[in-house]
């Protein structure tokens, strides 16, 4: 009978250890069930791929990752087809007024002109804007879906990158904390 | 076999086949080898966008895009292997249905395993403590019975 008579530990510690732990781990997994959408791109803290694309302002022109290179941009992929591009266009051109980070943009598997009517129309928040046609330097990049904005610092490596409409949050605690820190440092 | 569970085997072969039907994606690759091994990687290599299909199920333009770099990189002479590490190098292990073995996920890997020795254990610690529990008297139960 001595086998079975409770003991302490086997009979009540264990169990209860064992539901806390499970309670903790549940707990974690609501907190965090917010961000459970967001998937984590492999290629932060990596360098900025390489692309070689034309300009879609400057006719003749041809943009590469490495001329960026030397201080902090924004790439800022979209397209004319994107709705939620249309919805974060008045913070992109606040973002360029504001003087902090240039905008690069890459115009995804669109028609130049749509795209260059689009700036004509709703303002150019961009220093450059390269014509990504074929759709093969935003899958170097990570890209699937439009808006995503990648945040690269002057050594060329992408520090940040936000997935969907940048709105003013993410602006004042992502992007501004990012490039005013690492200039300070710098200097 | 009862004729209800042979018709609805039938069904369900038949089923097979309508799915192939309106196959989404047309593309032959010239060598048959190339076009099995194309299948396959197209069918485990998940859509971005819509997250829950494959590259090769899923209607969007990206799915499309991802499929073309499928077939050109099998064209060029590249390993499945490669394959899948380019697509993970840019999109994450989560592009991937069957995630590679990484020292991140071991635990995941490792679970079935210790939860099923852990199981073990528990029951031949119980069956143990209730072999003590039968009487010493190894008597057969007739001689019980008679007194």
């Amino acid at each position: 009978m001595d086998a079975l008579r409770p003991r302490l530990l086997t009979r009540f510690l264990l169990p209860l250890g064992l539901f806390a732990l499970l309670a903790v781990v549940l707990t974690i997994g609501i907190f965090r069930s917010k961000d459970k959408g967001i998937i984590v791109s492999p290629l932060l803290g990596k360098p900025a791929p390489q692309f070689a694309l034309p300009d879609l302002l400057v006719p003749g022109r041809t943009v590469r990752t490495e001329e960026l290179k030397g201080r902090w941009y924004l790439l800022n992929v979209w397209g004319t087809w994107c709705g939620e591009c249309r919805a974060e266009h008045d913070m992109l051109l606040r973002a360029r007024a504001s003087g902090l980070v240039p905008l690069i943009g890459m115009d995804w598997k669109d028609d130049d002109q749509q795209a260059q009517a689009w700036l004509r129309q709703l303002g150019n928040p961009y220093e450059t804007v390269v014509a990504d046609r074929s759709g093969r330097a935003a899958i170097d990049w990570g890209v699937y879906g439009a808006p995503e904005t990648f945040l690269v610092n002057p050594q060329g490596v992408i520090v940040y990158k936000h997935i969907g409409a940048l709105d003013e949050q993410t602006w004042t605690r992502e992007i501004v904390p990012r490039v005013t820190s690492g200039a300070a440092s710098k200097s | 076999m009862s004729h209800p569970l042979r018709a609805l085997l039938l069904a369900a072969v038949l089923m097979l086949g309508a799915g192939s039907v309106r196959a989404l994606d047309t593309t032959v690759l010239p060598d048959p080898k190339l076009q099995a091994r194309y299948q396959v990687l197209t069918h485990e290599l998940r859509c971005m966008q819509c997250q829950n299909e494959s590259i090769a199920d899923s209607p969007v333009d990206l799915a499309a895009d991802l499929r073309n770099q499928v077939r050109e990189q099998l064209l060029a002479g590249k390993s499945d292997d490669e394959v899948r590490a380019w697509m993970a190098a840019r999109y994450g292990d989560f592009i991937l249905f069957r995630p590679r073995y990484s020292w991140r996920n071991a635990w995941l890997w490792g679970a079935p395993a210790a939860l099923l020795l852990l199981g073990a254990i528990v029951s031949w610690r119980i069956v143990r403590a209730r072999t003590r529990l039968l009487p010493d008297d190894q008597e057969p139960l007739e001689e019980d019975l008679r007194s």
